[in-house]
């Protein structure tokens, strides 16, 4: 992350300064903060109703026979995370209200799956594997209905404005198999293996239960 | 080899795609958007009955977790400053063009058209910014032109990588990602490669 925000910052000031746009750069700083502020700010009433929601789940016993249901994948995603814990059952919330497209509820229920992942994280400030594996999930999340884009095909006379789903469920399909395949494999380097925060101090303990 | 494998996964899809056409794609359509419709009023019903039914103190228990909401909101926003005016700067700078000039001459000889690169440079980095795009494109080209199609796809095919890796991990104020960003991005590449792929199979 550091490398990234530092390239992004220098390649658009020294692009600026080549191109003139050094004005236009600095007044869309300034915009994008507050910009910022105002998603986040956005989110608490939608973060507050459905924090509460969940609680309720929780306490019912809602998340814990969710998080069972699924056992056989998390056990493959997630090897780390006991196959009961909360973590689970959240996660699986999440993921069907991105596939669903209902992109309100599935932040704030992908928040708080990253709270209940953090429990299981010995570190206060680095990401734990399962967290990496989550994102990944997410970012190449697949959706049924990207209904976005479909009400833009259909405002500009599109005669078919759905016929997009089916190519980009192919294509989020792949994404997030290589997305999860890559956080998988990434996770053996010897790099990311040093910094994760849950490793076993002495042995590796790793046999071929997570393959 | 490769060209018989692939002339083979054509014919399969185009069968599928025409016996999906018609009657079975609004079907599927149907049926999900009403899934969607349906789904948070049925989450909420369950989650509250059942709450009910296992004595829980419905009311107390929603307050005492809707509490959290806020402090969740109010963590996120410097991590969402730093990212969205590291893109904003980039996207105002101008040097998208200049990205484009050195990879169009490989994205042309995967059969990606050149107008439709900024959207995959631009998808990981901002949904706005992409959508954006992929309207403009589709305004020019039309909607139902293969560059209208490939862009749709190519938008709703992936998420904004930076924009959900920032909010996920400030939220919990989790500072070193470790290879979240590679694995991210490289599902985002795949989707993007995948989506001039199937495009061609089935608008091509």
């Amino acid at each position: 992350m550091n490398y990234i925000w530092l390239a992004l910052m220098v390649i658009s000031l020294v692009v600026g300064a080549f191109t003139g746009n050094l004005g236009a750069v600095t007044a869309a700083a300034v915009n994008s903060a507050e910009v910022a502020v105002e998603i986040s700010l956005g989110l608490i009433g939608i973060m507050a109703f459905w924090l509460g929601i969940m609680k309720i789940a929780e306490e019912g016993g809602i998340i814990k026979i969710l998080s069972r249901a699924i056992r056989p994948i998390s056990k493959f995603l997630f090897p780390e995370i006991p196959p009961d814990h909360p973590a689970i059952g959240t996660m699986l919330m999440n993921i069907i209200a991105n596939w669903l497209g209902l992109g309100n509820a599935a932040t704030p229920l992908g928040l708080k799956a990253m709270k209940e992942l953090q429990k299981l994280n010995k570190s206060e400030d680095t990401a734990t594997n399962a967290m990496v594996v989550f994102l990944a999930l997410n970012t190449a999340s697949i959706t049924f209905i990207p209904m976005t884009v479909i009400a833009v095909r259909a405002k500009l006379g599109s005669a078919n404005p759905f016929e997009i789903i089916s190519t980009a469920v192919f294509a989020s399909t792949c994404a997030t198999i290589t997305a999860v395949t890559a956080a998988k494999l990434m996770q053996r380097l010897p790099g990311t293996r040093k910094s994760d925060p849950n490793r076993l101090p002495k042995t590796t303990g790793k046999g071929g239960d997570d393959a | 080899m490769l060209n018989s494998l692939a002339y083979a996964a054509v014919d399969t899809v185009q069968q599928v795609a025409q016996a999906t056409a018609g009657a079975g794609d609004s079907m599927f359509v149907t049926v999900m958007k009403g899934f969607s419709n349906l789904a948070v009023p049925i989450i909420l019903f369950v989650v509250v009955v059942l709450g009910f039914f296992k004595k829980i103190k419905v009311y107390e228990t929603f307050i005492d977790g809707a509490k959290e909401g806020f402090s969740v909101a109010i963590n996120i926003i410097p991590y969402l400053v730093a990212i969205l005016v590291a893109i904003g700067m980039f996207r105002a700078s101008g040097a998208m063009g200049f990205f484009i000039k050195i990879l169009s001459p490989l994205t042309n000889m995967i059969g990606m058209p050149a107008e439709t690169l900024p959207v995959a440079l631009m998808r990981p980095l901002s949904g706005s910014g992409s959508l954006g795009i992929v309207t403009e494109l589709m305004t020019q080209h039309g909607p139902d032109s293969f560059i209208g199609r490939l862009a749709s796809t190519m938008f709703g095919s992936t998420e904004t990588t930076f924009y959900v890796i920032a909010v996920y991990f400030g939220s919990i104020g989790i500072r070193k990602s470790r290879h979240a960003i590679a694995s991210g991005l490289i599902g985002d590449m795949a989707g993007l490669l995948m989506a001039v792929f199937i495009c061609h199979i089935v608008f091509g």
